[in-house]
């Protein structure tokens, strides 16, 4: 099997992969996941049967990190109180900041959907093959995705 | 316009921005030009190395001859390449392993002793080699290359002879063609019967360049 050089992905993907991960779990866990993304790829890598899409390859394994410190922090989490009311006329300027903060809200597979397909502006093929599913499916988690961050944020906010 | 293309516009906008004092994480820069994320990939390599991931390290180093492109298996120097090789880097991929990365501390010993070699204060190489990329007479005709000092010449038929075989200059002329580590394995100091250059990986300029660092060439 004829596989580029390792670091050829990390010289295309890595400002991508960092991207992806900030975007999807936050700065601090974004960059943990980072490393364990490429450890884990480079341990894979040799055992490759082809070297098609290594870019969707490379960005499962992140997806499956993204899948991991879902499950850490949904067992971390603790009950908290109702969010307390915020008043109507900070709701019309909430932040970009706050807008990543409910994408990181959302489920593993809806995250990874929404951030692949309009943060790194992937086709809906690649979508699909990063999360290990069809490409209708890919979209129905773009979609919900969507619909999910619309119902969570204020209406003034997205529209 | 749609609820939904404003929320699409947003979320591009948002994701577009740059993390938020990435560039400055843990206070520190020991390479002013490398980016945030070339801090991590490099961290991460280190983690890699640490679990045995890296089959093949390689590092840039920049020398009076040009840069040389150097790559070492755990078990020594396997290649060295002149100029920046993208093209060697995916020949070790083939050849040896695709886990090929950029770990220069691993050839932190060839480099200093490179540095030495370049400013006059070294005649021989100390580190330990990977002969994998070579086979057969091409590895017998590069050993007894390594036996050729600092400073002198000999000719393609005198490695002929030397190695058992006087007949096989063109052979000899081979090997020296595909040496994988030139400069530490010296077959530069290879010239054509008579005391014409011959010919040179690196180009000629380079072989002069360094037979006359080495004071085996006046003028």
């Amino acid at each position: 099997m004829r596989l580029p050089p390792f670091q050829t992905l990390l010289d295309e993907h890595a400002a991508d992969l960092h991207r992806f991960l900030v975007a999807s779990v936050g700065l601090h866990d974004g960059d943990d996941c980072f490393q364990e993304t490429v450890v884990a790829a480079l341990r894979a890598y040799p055992g490759l049967r082809h070297g098609d899409n290594l870019r969707g390859w490379l960005f499962t394994i992140a997806h499956h990190k993204v899948v991991d410190q879902a499950r850490r922090t949904t067992r971390q989490a603790l009950p908290v109180a109702e969010p307390p009311e915020v008043p109507a006329v900070d709701r019309h300027r909430l932040a970009d900041a706050d807008l990543m903060h409910a994408v990181r809200a959302l489920p593993p597979k809806q995250r990874t959907a929404v951030v692949q397909r309009y943060l790194l502006d992937r086709p809906y093929a690649e979508v699909a093959a990063v999360i290990g599913c069809s490409e209708d499916a890919a979209r129905q988690n773009v979609r919900a995705g969507l619909q999910r961050l619309r119902q969570e944020l204020p209406q003034e906010v997205t529209s | 316009m749609s609820t939904t293309d404003d929320l699409v516009t947003r979320l591009r906008r948002a994701g577009a921005l740059p993390p938020p004092g990435g560039a400055t994480m843990n206070g520190s820069a020991p390479d002013p030009g490398a980016t945030h994320v070339d801090r991590l990939v490099a961290a991460a390599v280190a983690r890699a190395d640490a679990d045995d991931l890296v089959d093949v390290a390689w590092a840039a180093e920049d020398t009076p001859i040009g840069t040389l492109t150097l790559a070492a298996t755990r078990d020594g120097l396997v290649r060295i390449g002149f100029g920046h090789d993208d093209d060697m880097l995916t020949e070790l991929a083939t050849r040896v392993s695709p886990r090929v990365v950029h770990l220069p501390a691993r050839l932190d010993d060839l480099r200093r002793q490179l540095d030495e070699y370049f400013a006059g204060r070294r005649t021989h190489f100390e580190v330990p080699l990977d002969r994998r990329l070579s086979r057969g007479y091409r590895l017998v005709v590069l050993e007894e290359l390594g036996r050729v000092p600092y400073g002198e010449t000999v000719s393609y038929k005198d490695l002929a002879v030397r190695t058992g075989h006087p007949t096989a200059s063109r052979a000899v002329g081979t090997a020296m063609a595909t040496n994988p580590i030139p400069i530490v394995v010296p077959c530069h100091r290879v010239l054509r019967t008579g005391g014409s250059l011959g010919g040179y990986g690196g180009g000629l300029d380079t072989k002069v360049w360094l037979l006359r660092h080495e004071g085996a060439l006046l003028g």
